[in-house]
């Protein structure tokens, strides 16, 4: 069985594991180099990506992450879709630079403007999993600002693309381990 | 009935699984908000002054000053909890109208109702709260708390209270899952919590929102003996802005927080961090002064 990573420094990384458990997977929690070795793929999760991004830096994690994504799928949620793009805005930070595309922080506002929409996913997204709609949690989220041309666009919200995939990586900036519904993760399985 | 499923509880449960692992500071501006930024905080706690200081001054402690709260959402891009006072459902008003992220009714400001919490549950925005044993942490929870954290004793650089409080609680958790349904009604009279809350826990082993650490933690050490007690994040009060090297001691707890599991990586963390802060007996504060009795 295809062993899949949550990284699992900081942030909703139980959550995940519990997800990918629903989409009948085994979660590796993953918190040192070593253990990059043993996985066919890795999620990384919701929480804060400035957090994120010390303590990869203080492991010493941070190049072999951006390795291990030119080689494996990466799934990155909300602050791990910020730390998988090819640059950041408010502020301009550091990311790994595997998604070709440009994220705002904190783009929706505060937490009083985080929010539960029902999406409806491109016709594609239900082909490949199963029809329905998608129920998205977004808290404090970011918003892609512009996609490259290598990216496919999955579901939208608003006008803004929301689940995204380029080649082998997966990104949303929404919440899909915090909903009942497993077909976001199912597809990053697919992607092993 | 109580609205596990509802779009709001989620909403603000969601932001709360966002901190876990992650260190929340106190900040009294914007300096130290970035500060702590800097060092890795997940979230920052505006405040008037540290919970040593209030301790030490005395006098009635409130919610903070606007401009200084405005300065510290300017200057951060995460998330900014700032203190309510117990049962003050008008300053916690006032700060959801500012759009913090999340409220604190927090022991450490002078309480404003001695027999009321606020109704968490009728805000938009997510509140966590301090609790000392199992039954107060339902309670909260029952009121729409979407975190709670231990009390300890806030201000002392004492984990002790801390500690209790998280094993009191984690033991009363076990406790309840090998009864059977007619002994958790008799639990949940004898708690003092709702008995819907009561069941829930006894099915699943845990709180229905992340259970946090605070109240006493002083150095990285102290926050990695939480996290193996079942701590899922830690605050960190007066710990970090009055030992003599804050920016390094922040760092420090946030790479603790991370690698709680790890003494080589721990050691590495409580290396050349300069003093803590000074820390009271919990027996030489006068029963009168304790933080944590404030509150049900």
């Amino acid at each position: 069985m295809k062993k899949v990573g949550v990284l699992s420094l900081q942030g909703d990384f139980a959550a995940h594991g519990a997800a990918l458990e629903r989409a009948g997977a085994v979660p590796v929690y993953v918190r040192e180099r070593s253990q990059l070795g043993e996985i066919d793929g890795l999620i990384l999760p919701g929480g804060e990506s400035t957090t994120m991004l010390k303590l990869l830096r203080y492991e010493n994690l941070f190049d072999d992450l951006a390795e291990f994504g030119r080689r494996k799928p990466m799934f990155g949620t909300c602050a791990g879709a910020i730390l998988m793009a090819r640059d950041v805005t408010n502020p301009a930070q550091e990311s790994l630079g595997l998604m070709d595309i440009v994220v705002e922080r904190n783009a929706y506002g505060r937490q009083v403007d985080s929010r539960v929409v029902d999406l409806d996913p491109a016709p594609e997204f239900e082909k490949r999993t199963a029809p329905g709609k998608l129920e998205a949690v977004f808290i404090r989220a970011p918003i892609i600002r512009r996609a490259g041309d290598g990216i496919h666009v999955l579901a939208e919200y608003a006008g803004d693309p929301v689940l995204i995939e380029q080649g082998r990586h997966l990104v949303t900036t929404f919440h899909p381990e915090l909903t009942k519904d497993a077909r976001v993760h199912c597809l990053f399985l697919e992607k092993l | 009935m109580f609205q596990f499923s509802s779009e709001q509880f989620r909403l603000k449960v969601g932001l709360a699984e966002m901190l876990k692992g992650g260190v929340i500071m106190d900040v009294t501006n914007a300096e130290q908000a970035k500060i702590a930024e800097d060092a890795g905080a997940s979230a920052v706690m505006a405040l008037e002054r540290v919970p040593s200081d209030i301790r030490k001054e005395g006098g009635v402690a409130r919610m903070a000053n606007i401009e200084i709260m405005e300065a510290i959402m300017k200057t951060v891009h995460i998330p900014v909890m700032a203190k309510a006072r117990i049962g003050h459902f008008m300053e916690a008003r006032v700060l959801e109208a500012l759009g913090v992220d999340f409220i604190d009714e927090s022991e450490v400001l002078t309480p404003a109702d001695e027999e009321h919490h606020i109704d968490k549950s009728d805000f938009k925005v997510p509140f966590v709260c301090g609790a000392r044993n199992l039954g107060e942490a339902l309670r909260r929870i029952g009121e729409g708390a979407a975190m709670i954290r231990t009390k300890g004793e806030a201000g002392s650089g004492n984990i002790v209270e801390a500690v209790r409080h998280m094993r009191t609680i984690i033991r009363e958790m076990k406790q309840l899952t090998v009864l059977g349904k007619e002994e958790l009604a008799r639990e949940a009279k004898n708690l003092q919590a709702p008995l819907e809350l009561v069941e829930w826990v006894a099915r699943h082993g845990t709180l229905p929102v992340p259970n946090f650490s605070a109240g006493g933690i002083a150095t990285p050490a102290d926050a990695a003996l939480v996290m193996q007690l079942g701590a899922e994040a830690v605050f960190v009060g007066s710990g970090i802005f009055k030992s003599s090297d804050p920016a390094n001691r922040a760092n420090a707890i946030v790479m603790a927080a991370k690698n709680y599991n790890n003494p080589e990586k721990l050691l590495e963390a409580s290396r050349s961090l300069g003093t803590a802060m000074p820390g009271l007996e919990i027996s030489k504060i006068p029963e009168g002064e304790l933080l944590q009795t404030r509150g049900w």
